[in-house]
């Protein structure tokens, strides 16, 4: 028996909602359809009344969270794409991030981002969002990479008091599989090492740790070691972790699906070369799609996300400085 | 013979109690001196930030403060003094949080109109407008699963934030949920200086309440009685379980949007008409006319609000701020989820 990205999603939800009366699930098509990518498939059978599907409402989803947890429920919300959450945005920077701080009054929501782009889905329904909320106070921004991180991650969410923003990349949906659901997990915040070595460093997270890691495979046949450090979170984010790494290599390679304007790389590059300055053989560089929107047709759009291939490129021209 | 129930010619829809009306009535006075006090400080140059009054709108609002029980919900917005009172804020609270007390809900964090209790049911209005509504559905929604069934939910908002996304999204949240949500517009002509003609070419905004599929009417706000009435009405239909209800009261704001402006671009024939008359004198002479309420006891009741004023007031002046040493400086609940960069 296999399980996917997808299906850990699904059966995290299942076991929330099995164990904790106070989580509900709230979004578009989540309900007897399943959701548009059937990541609450026969939830709604199974859990009467606790799947709820919603009007196309993206603001008035988030308000409803954030009252419903100040009411001590635990809902999730799922933006039906990423890209649509920014018609929720002011619920979620405003209202869902600041209610702690202002009031003292916990704001336990949970919002489900299907992230990333896939060929032909173009500008609207592809887009990276992690470092827009990031940037915000008053949120936890995850973005796994793996089934057992989708399943783990996606529970200890649920289980967080403060809002979180789960980034599920659609690209690992189908096509990851684990052999089963992990009974531990490492704790929230904390990096992982997701493979070792000693040349080099390349930080990444969600879809690009499998990049990074056919770069790792690719480049041990030339004879060089990289390391790869899975940030699993990106708020926070595991600076230690990734200066304990490039302490060990001497070089960083930052990579990252969202925009080169600022954001998470960019984040990893300056925590970098302000703390572990002195750890580096050569200057750290960063890898992030191109600087317009995501485009729809295939060849363009493996051109403007970091592939392989392109990171590849990246590690042998710093390895060579 | 006082009478106990109040139907004004019988032509309300819902009589109103007397009981009712005199605590209404007390807490206009109580918001009007309080405001009134607080506009003193912030031209004293006592208060940072804003000040923003609901001088002109206390008759609605307190009529939506004291519809409510306390276990209830209400979401105010800027102009709601005297319904936060009879909801239950206490003037500590709203002093506290004007003049940057630690001690207050707020604790400096934030100020002015932004304060609440969102444990006790009083929300914490953000900025942007219209943003609230869909909070208190989550809460009514909530309330529902969790069984409990008799709750009711006030969100106020003005015609300004009629033209919001957020006020769509939320009404129409609120309609097909079928939430016992009551909706108060308070159409004071004006959203900032942008008048009604720019506002919305709607022929009255309660004509936009059939179009969500929810029950409105409309309201002279400038009538205590009427908005006790009208309110009480919607009040008792969202708990009966008839959905969400939607009142707009017409009346004008007597002030600036805030103390900062003079208001200059109000028109002068709104002023001198009948939606410009002041609430609380109307109230004052129709409670004396009906003889509710004899002038030295209404004289009586204002004496005691400007004491309680007063005393909230030195009180608080003498309350220390907060401590930018001692303030942690962390958004999260769980501090040790804080990003390490900020710690």
């Amino acid at each position: 028996m296999s399980v996917t990205y997808l299906e850990a999603i699904r059966e995290a939800q299942a076991r929330a909602l099995a164990e904790d009366s106070r989580v509900f699930i709230y979004g578009q098509d989540v309900g007897a359809f399943g959701g548009a990518f059937k990541a609450t498939k026969n939830l709604a059978r199974e859990f009467p009344g606790r799947v709820m599907d919603a009007p196309i409402s993206e603001d008035a989803i988030v308000g409803l969270g954030v009252g419903a947890a100040l009411e001590g429920l635990r809902p999730i919300l799922e933006m039906q794409f990423a890209d649509f959450s920014t018609v929720g945005f002011n619920q979620i920077v405003n209202q869902a991030a600041t209610l702690f701080w202002r009031t003292g009054v916990p704001c336990p929501i949970t919002i489900r981002l299907p992230c990333g782009g896939t060929s032909g889905s173009g500008p609207f329904h592809s887009q990276n969002l992690e470092t827009i909320y990031s940037h915000y106070p008053g949120l936890v921004v995850m973005a796994p990479a793996t089934v057992e991180d989708a399943y783990s991650m996606l529970l200890a969410a649920i289980a967080i008091d403060d809002p979180v923003i789960f980034c599920e990349h659609k690209l690992l949906y189908y096509h990851l599989k684990a052999e089963s659901l992990p009974a531990e997990a490492l704790p929230v915040g904390k990096a992982r090492l997701a493979r070792e070595g000693r040349d080099l460093t390349i930080v990444a997270y969600s879809a690009m740790v499998h990049e990074a890691l056919a770069v790792a495979a690719q480049l041990a046949t030339e004879d060089v070691e990289v390391e790869v450090v899975d940030l699993r979170t990106v708020k926070p984010l595991d600076t230690d972790t990734v200066i304990a790494s490039v302490a060990r290599t001497g070089r960083l390679l930052a990579v990252g699906e969202s925009w080169p304007w600022g954001g998470v790389t960019a984040e990893v590059v300056s925590r970098v070369a302000a703390e572990g300055f002195n750890l580096l053989d050569a200057p750290p560089v960063r890898l992030n799609s191109r600087d317009t929107p995501v485009p729809f047709h295939p060849s363009l759009w493996k051109a403007h996300r970091p592939t392989a291939e392109s990171i590849a490129n990246a590690a042998r021209k710093l390895l060579r400085q | 013979m006082v009478p106990s129930e109040i139907d004004r010619e019988g032509d309300l829809e819902s009589p109103v109690s007397r009981d009712l009306c005199l605590r209404a009535f007390r807490w206009m006075i109580l918001a009007r001196v309080l405001d009134d006090k607080l506009a003193s400080l912030y031209r004293g140059g006592k208060i940072h930030g804003g000040v923003f009054l609901g001088r002109g709108q206390e008759a609605l609002s307190a009529a939506a403060g004291v519809s409510l029980r306390r276990s209830d919900v209400f979401a105010p917005l800027i102009r709601d003094l005297a319904g936060r009172l009879g909801f239950g804020e206490t003037v500590l609270d709203v002093v506290r949080t004007y003049l940057g007390s630690a001690l207050g809900p707020m604790r400096g964090r934030d100020g002015n109109v932004h304060r609440g209790r969102p444990r006790q049911g009083l929300l914490p209005m953000i900025s942007h407008l219209g943003a609230m509504i869909s909070v208190a559905n989550g809460i009514l929604l909530a309330r529902r699963l969790k069984g409990v069934t008799d709750s009711v939910g006030i969100a106020s908002i003005g015609d300004g934030a009629t033209s919001t996304g957020s006020f769509h999204e939320a009404l129409n949240q609120a309609a097909v949920e079928r939430l016992p949500l009551v909706l108060v517009v308070a159409n004071n002509q004006y959203a900032y200086s942008t008048g009604n003609e720019r506002q919305f070419a709607c022929r009255a905004l309660i004509d936009r309440a059939p179009g969500y599929g929810v029950e409105g009417c409309t309201v002279d706000g400038t009538s205590l009685v009427e908005c006790l009435s009208a309110i009480g009405q919607a009040v008792a239909r969202a708990r009966e379980g008839r959905g969400p209800q939607m009142i707009e009261a017409r009346l004008l704001r007597l002030c600036g949007h805030g103390e900062h402006d003079d208001a200059g671009y109000v028109n002068a024939e709104l002023k001198a008409g009948a939606i410009g008359r002041d609430c609380l004198k109307l109230a004052e002479e129709f409670l004396r006319g009906r003889n509710l309420a004899s002038p030295q006891q209404i004289g009586q009741w204002r004496r005691e609000a400007q004491a309680t004023v007063e005393q909230a007031v030195a009180q608080v002046q003498r309350e220390p701020g907060p401590d930018p040493y001692a303030e942690e400086w962390c958004a999260l609940s769980g501090r040790k989820l804080a990003d390490p960069a900020q710690v």
